[in-house]
């Protein structure tokens, strides 16, 4: 898939955004959900957000003046997280937002995406950002393109080549009964994980199907979790115990 | 400075109770502030000095926590006294466990038993009583009222006209206290620990000497009255004091005898007003320099101070007035609004934060949560970070403390004087400099309501009774701004007409019929008064607004013409989502009722001061309100205070309360009321997260000017567990709109309310 026109796009898909988000990056953030998402995990929680064109249609600067509403508030109280969807598939819009948010408030920026296109992009378009959220949501080949009906490689070299980069990185990995709790996988991915050098913290998310809604709204797809429990806290438990043995901070 | 200079004989009462304490100007003068000024140690470290409740606190507490639920299980009233009128030297002493009790007074001879005050109108004695399954009162009492003494209830009627009585009747404006005491007065307690009593006497007699001679004019004579009842009341106090074993005539000599002194001097006027918020007034930084003086001498350990408080908190929680079924559905859930003000900053920099503040917050760890008394945070920017965190902490662990804003009270004018570093909070949002200001209270009206009187001609939409004379309905299939807002001009003059009429007459026959003698006491002579008017539906009025502006709207009307419902076509901004073009018609509406009220003469020449905020009586807003514009239906609860249209708020907490914080306190003197609720995960994904977290989003709240935050941290499936299982969650305690309450003893409509409410999904 194309990223297009990774400097200029002065346009955008927006979903919508929060004010007041206090799980996604540091402190207390202005969270800008985009449209747009290449990958279709079972258990997304956002699918309203897939579809690109479905999105409100704004320009950086109507939404740079939005995030600046807040701008004395986040930068004592957190920053700007770029969510989605899949932020990167509009990278054009959201580097060019990440720069002007950065240049004209000093916004901490924290971008939280999947990483397949994160390969694609030049290392000064990640300037602005001070912090990736990156999910990684399997670590077996197969069962990446079973879950997300993306393959996997593109994901790993992102992460190592943002590793590289000396990016800072809070992974974030969703814990689903059934489809990624598996030990043995986990424990690839937590080896996987330990070994890029910028990870600061490993982000252990349980799955809930409270999206039910989400998916029944949306012809013609099925939502295939729709009767999977939240996992136990043991299992919640054991799972962040596999990344701290590796000397990772989870949370 | 405007301190009233003392009789000469104060001079002579250099008591041993003064020993070791700083400054000149309090020794000469009635000024606590003046006092806390030259002896106030700031703390700006962390908690970890608190201690637990101690052996005493927690035979007592438990005592209480038993009787609270034999009061639960009584249907809500545990006894009362019916044979003997309330006041300050009524009642025997009483006590709950005398051995465990370090600080002593009950309002009446036994804990939770209440009192009547019939002054204030026996009708509603009488039907309270009955309501909660009680004998009537006794003949002579009635014989009394009914033939010998007037009441304030039976004053305001004497006075009311048809109007008033009409919008009354209506709702447009609701919550008069013209059935109950006003309240929201505080007195000076802590004048009475800092001086003793005979003192205080002595200024009274002196003050009323200075009329003496002079031409015998009404105020002259009113002065000279009141200034001769406050002495009685005093000398009262002192009586009642004995009959526990204390002499309070002479200052308190040490911290127990601080405490103890300013808990009788509120206790009495506990006992003689029947206000429905009797706040307590700012009192930590006060008493912690007689708790300081008494550590540094040895004489007491942490733990005993930390008793000293818990024990002041235990008898704060049991304060209880008989109330009607009516005044708890507009305030439900028992409130007593014994409202305690801590932290805040002085004028010269330095924080009223001390050690104290935290003992106080430590009492809802020490003997578990209550919605009394009705912790009030003043939050600065500028406070130590220890504070910020415990305080952050406490809220986040209890959901049972308000945070409002100092810096933007600290240098507000109200009358001309700004509020300065002495100011405390009266029921919910109502600053009042402590002993030198006061206010009528005044309830509040439904300017969405009024909006529908716009359109439908004065004619009430809910029984199509005429409310306002001389208004045509607006006709037409579609709503026409500029037409709407005309006529919704000439509704509002017309509204603050009859409301300001209506609170003049209230307080006119309150002071008359039933003064507070001994709060004002422990006021100056020259106390400065507001006439505290308020609003509510500001929401819905304001997106009704938008709504009309905006999008299409069509009235749909019934036989009589009268529009009961509206058709929306398309989509409109909502207030909430910090977005200009919805906020500012909120702003515009706040400032122009506040305009229109200030047009008229208040009684003793008050200074009008309006409030956004609506208690739990929002959801009684909302009953008698019909279908809105905006798209809310009919008897739908309006949101509290000034918080957005539930579920109209789109963009997250920060965005709501941005727009909250539009509202300019200089035309909302009396406060400005926001609720936000939250679950604990949405804070942050540590509890260390969620403290820094919190105290952040407060200061941010604060820096962008917002007035008031309610935090309400919890899961709604607690909630909804509670609702099922009262007996399990006895204590649960949840912020709605300027107070908390004791979630279980909400009616269940509130408690639905409660819950429906947008609990933010972030934050």
């Amino acid at each position: 898939m194309p990223v297009a026109d990774p400097e200029g796009a002065r346009t955008g898909y927006v979903h919508s955004y929060e004010t007041g988000g206090a799980v996604d990056g540091p402190g207390v953030r202005f969270v800008l959900f985009m449209n747009g998402c290449q990958m279709r995990c079972q258990y997304c929680h956002n699918p309203d957000t897939w579809k690109e064109k479905a999105g409100r249609l704004q320009t950086v600067a109507q939404t740079a003046a939005d995030i600046g509403k807040y701008a004395p508030f986040l930068q004592a109280a957190g920053g700007l997280t770029i969510s989605g969807g899949e932020p990167l598939l509009q990278a054009g819009f959201v580097g060019a937002l990440a720069r002007r948010v950065k240049d004209e408030h000093g916004l901490h920026v924290a971008l939280d995406t999947n990483g397949a296109f994160a390969g694609r992009l030049p290392d000064r378009w990640f300037d602005p950002v001070d912090l990736v959220l990156l999910d990684l949501k399997h670590i077996d080949p197969a069962r990446h393109q079973a879950l997300t009906a993306t393959p996997l490689a593109p994901v790993l070299e992102s992460a190592q080549r943002l590793a590289r980069m000396g990016m800072p990185l809070w992974i974030r990995y969703v814990l689903v009964p059934g489809w990624t709790d598996d030990e043995a996988h986990v424990e690839r991915m937590a080896d996987f994980v330990a070994r890029l050098p910028t990870v600061e913290r490993v982000e252990v998310l349980p799955f809930h199907n409270m999206a039910a809604y989400k998916w029944e709204a949306m012809a013609g797809s099925r939502y295939a979790l729709a009767d999977t429990p939240s996992p136990t806290l043991e299992a919640e438990a054991r799972v962040r115990a596999c990344f701290a043995a590796r000397g990772l901070e989870t949370a | 400075m405007d301190i009233p200079e003392l009789h000469p004989r104060l001079e002579s009462v250099l008591h041993e109770g003064w020993q070791g304490f700083r400054g000149e100007v309090w020794k000469r003068q009635i000024a606590v502030r003046e006092f806390i000024r030259a002896n106030h140690r700031p703390h700006f470290g962390d908690a970890s000095f608190l201690q637990g409740p101690s052996a005493r606190t927690r035979r007592l507490w438990e005592a209480v926590a038993g009787l609270l639920r034999q009061e639960r299980e009584r249907g809500g009233v545990l006894a009362v006294s019916t044979e003997t009128g309330s006041g300050i030297t009524s009642h025997a002493p009483g006590y709950i466990r005398r051995e465990d009790e370090v600080i002593v007074g009950l309002q009446t001879d036994a804990p939770l038993k209440r009192a009547i005050f019939p002054k204030g109108g026996l009708r509603m004695v009488e039907q309270s009583l009955a309501e909660y399954g009680f004998a009537p009162v006794p003949e002579t009492i009635r014989t009394i009222f009914e033939h010998y003494r007037k009441s304030h209830n039976e004053g305001v009627f004497d006075v009311y006209d048809p109007e008033i009585l009409a919008c009354r009747r209506s709702g447009v404006i609701t919550g008069l206290p013209d059935a109950y005491g006003r309240g929201r007065i505080i007195g000076d307690y802590r004048r009475v620990a800092l001086y003793g009593v005979d003192a205080l006497i002595a200024e009274r007699r002196s003050l009323k000497g200075d009329t003496d001679g002079a031409e015998f004019t009404e105020s002259v004579m009113r002065e000279r009255e009141e200034i001769a009842e406050q002495v009685k009341a005093l000398e009262e106090l002192k009586i009642m004091a004995l009959a526990y074993g204390f002499d309070i005539s002479k200052p308190a000599a040490n911290a127990r005898e601080a405490v103890q002194w300013l808990y009788f001097a509120y206790l009495g006027a506990a006992k003689e007003a029947n206000g429905a918020a009797t706040g307590i007034g700012r009192i930590t930084a006060f008493l912690d320099i007689y708790i300081e003086r008494d550590l540094r001498a040895g004489l007491i350990s942490e733990a005993e101070a930390q008793e000293l408080v818990d024990q002041l908190i235990i008898k704060c929680r049991i304060i209880r007035y008989l109330r009607t079924r009516d005044f708890d559905a507009l305030y439900s859930g028992d409130p007593t609004w014994v409202t305690l003000s801590l932290a805040g900053m002085g004028t010269e920099g330095r924080p009223l934060v001390s050690k104290t503040c935290f003992r106080v917050l430590q009492s809802l760890y020490n003997l578990g949560l209550s919605p009394e008394p009705n912790l009030t945070i003043l939050w600065s920017t500028s406070l130590p970070e220890g504070f910020k965190r415990f305080a952050a902490q406490v809220a986040i662990d209890t959901s049972a403390v308000q945070f409002e804003n100092d810096d933007v009270m600290r240098p507000q004018e109200v009358g001309g004087v700004p509020l300065g570093d002495d100011y405390a909070i009266a029921c919910c949002v109502s600053a009042m400099r402590v002993g030198r200001q006061m206010q009528f209270f005044g309830a509040r009206a439904n300017l969405a309501k009024a909006l529908l009187y716009a359109i439908n001609g004065g004619v009430d939409e809910l029984t199509g009774v005429r409310v306002m004379p001389g208004l045509t309905p607006i006709k037409g299939d579609v709503l026409d701004y500029d037409e709407v807002m005309t006529r919704f001009g000439q509704v509002q003059d017309w509204l603050a007409g009859v409301y300001v009429r209506a609170l003049n007459a209230i307080h006119y026959m309150h002071d008359r019929y039933a003064p507070e003698r001994l709060m004002m006491a422990l006021h100056d002579r020259d106390v400065l008064r507001t006439m505290a008017m308020g609003i509510a539906g500001l929401s819905i009025a304001a997106d009704s607004l938008s709504a009309i502006r905006h999008a299409r709207v069509k009235p749909v009307r019934n036989a009589a013409g009268v529009a009961v419902d509206f058709e929306i076509e398309g989509d409109y901004p909502a207030y909430g989502n910090n977005d200009d073009a919805a906020d500012r018609i909120a702003v515009e509406l706040t400032e122009g009722f506040m305009a229109r009220l200030r047009r008229h003469r208040f009684y003793r020449n008050a200074v009008p001061t309006q409030s956004v905020l609506t208690i739990t009586s929002n959801v009684v807003y909302g009953k008698k309100t019909g279908a809105t514009p905006c798209g809310r239906p009919a008897g739908q609860p309006f949101s509290p205070g000034a918080n957005p249209t539930n579920g109209r708020d789109r963009n997250g907490w920060i965005a709501a309360g941005f727009s909250v914080a539009k509202i300019p306190y200089a035309a909302a003197q009396d406060g400005i009321s926001w609720t936000a609720s939250s679950t604990p995960g949405s804070l942050g994904k540590t509890p260390e997260e969620r403290i820094v977290n919190l105290a952040r989003c407060i200061d941010g709240f604060c820096n962008a000017r917002g007035f008031h935050i309610n935090v309400n941290v919890l899961d709604r499936d607690t909630l909804l567990t509670a609702m099922e299982h009262p007996e399990a969650y006895p204590q649960l305690t949840i912020r709605v709109s300027g107070y908390a309450v004791n979630f279980i003893r909400l009616t269940r409509e509130q408690q639905l309310d409660v819950i429906t409410r947008t609990f933010h999904a972030s934050c």
